[in-house]
């Protein structure tokens, strides 16, 4: 409940050129669908969240 | 001493039997270890037994005695710090945790329950070194004040609870009109649609929206819901955990929790009954404001 630390530990996207290369890795996919999947396996592997920046993109936070 | 030995063991009696009275194993499952009640059970007998010699050793003019009274105040708070630890170490194994200011308070209440204890024992043998009976009577005072008196407040006393729609706005997940996070699964957000409930408190004064705000206490609403109801959750689904999210405009409190158990009289009734944490209440109302 307290302030957390929180940290993008994965971009997956459909739109690389919206993206700049950082921190995180960044997944290039070509449809919705890859997204969902790609997001999904990478949320549960880290145990993190997915989030929805817009419909091209989506983060995995960690805290 | 054989003048004082009926009076001592009545307090001793009482001030024990006090003890299991406030030593009760409710929903909110603690202590329910055998050891740990063995150890609380110890405890209050000891607290009984100083605050029952205590009036004799004052009637004797033993003063030496009665100091160690105030020995025996230090010997309780190491309880505390006892319970504190041992919840601490619980928590981290929670799935909802149920917080650090909780854990404070409950701690807080085994300790005060030892002083309640050596006072009774001590009121109990005041009365029964007048007459064996005047001794009973006073004891069973002393026991109905300490069941009935020492309760504190809940939940359904500073704030009404009502259920709320949960719904999404593209990504973002609301309950009502409170934004709660960003959800970017389609899956977690089925999940979601189908296992979520939410729900609003609403504060019943100024005191209470800024009770209600303190981060403790809410995390003791998700965490008593938990135990009581379940949660559809797992270690490593963090889209899953419970919030809870604040209108800061006009101090409302949106719950959205995943209990097992959807029926919402259920979980208002269970909601009601969250304890009011002593280190939540705030009276900023009782506060002199004025530019003297």
């Amino acid at each position: 409940m307290e302030n957390q630390h929180a940290e993008i530990v994965a971009v997956i996207t459909m739109k690389p050129e919206t993206v700049q290369g950082g921190g995180a890795p960044v997944f290039v996919v070509v449809d919705e669908m890859e997204l969902q999947e790609t997001s999904m396996t990478i949320e549960k592997i880290m145990d993190a969240s997915a989030h929805e920046i817009n419909k091209e993109t989506r983060i995995i936070v960690a805290r | 001493m054989g003048t004082y030995l009926l009076p001592v063991i009545i307090g001793i009696t009482f001030g024990f039997v006090a003890r299991m009275l406030l030593l009760r194993t409710d929903f909110r499952q603690y202590p329910t270890y055998p050891t740990g009640r063995i150890i609380h059970l110890s405890f209050g007998f000891i607290s009984a037994f100083i605050g029952a010699v205590a009036i004799p050793a004052v009637l004797e003019s033993d003063w030496t005695a009665v100091t160690f009274l105030g020995l025996a105040a230090t010997q309780f708070r190491e309880v505390r710090k006892m319970e504190r630890e041992s919840l601490e170490n619980i928590d981290t194994f929670e799935l909802v945790k149920r917080g650090a200011p909780f854990i404070e308070g409950m701690a807080q209440a085994f300790e005060s329950r030892n002083y309640l204890v050596m006072f009774t024992a001590l009121i109990t043998t005041l009365c029964a070194v007048f007459s064996f009976w005047i001794g009973v009577i006073g004891g069973i005072v002393m026991l109905v004040i300490v069941k009935f008196n020492m309760s504190g407040k809940f939940l359904s006393d500073i704030a009404d609870v009502k259920e709320a729609e949960i719904r999404f706005e593209g990504p973002t997940l609301f309950v009502d009109d409170i934004l709660i996070k960003n959800v970017g699964l389609e899956d977690t957000r089925k999940t979601i649609t189908k296992q979520a409930v939410g729900a609003i408190v609403t504060p019943k004064n100024q005191n209470s929206i800024v009770t209600l705000s303190f981060l403790g206490q809410r995390q003791a609403m998700l965490h008593h819901v938990a135990t009581i109801l379940g949660s559809y959750l797992d270690s490593g689904e963090p889209a899953l955990i419970p919030l809870t999210k604040r209108d800061m405009a006009d101090g409302r409190i949106a719950l959205f929790f995943l209990p097992r158990e959807k029926d919402f009289n259920q979980i208002r009734a269970v909601l009601d009954k969250v304890p009011i944490l002593d280190s939540a209440i705030r009276m900023p109302k009782e506060a002199d404001k004025s530019n003297s």
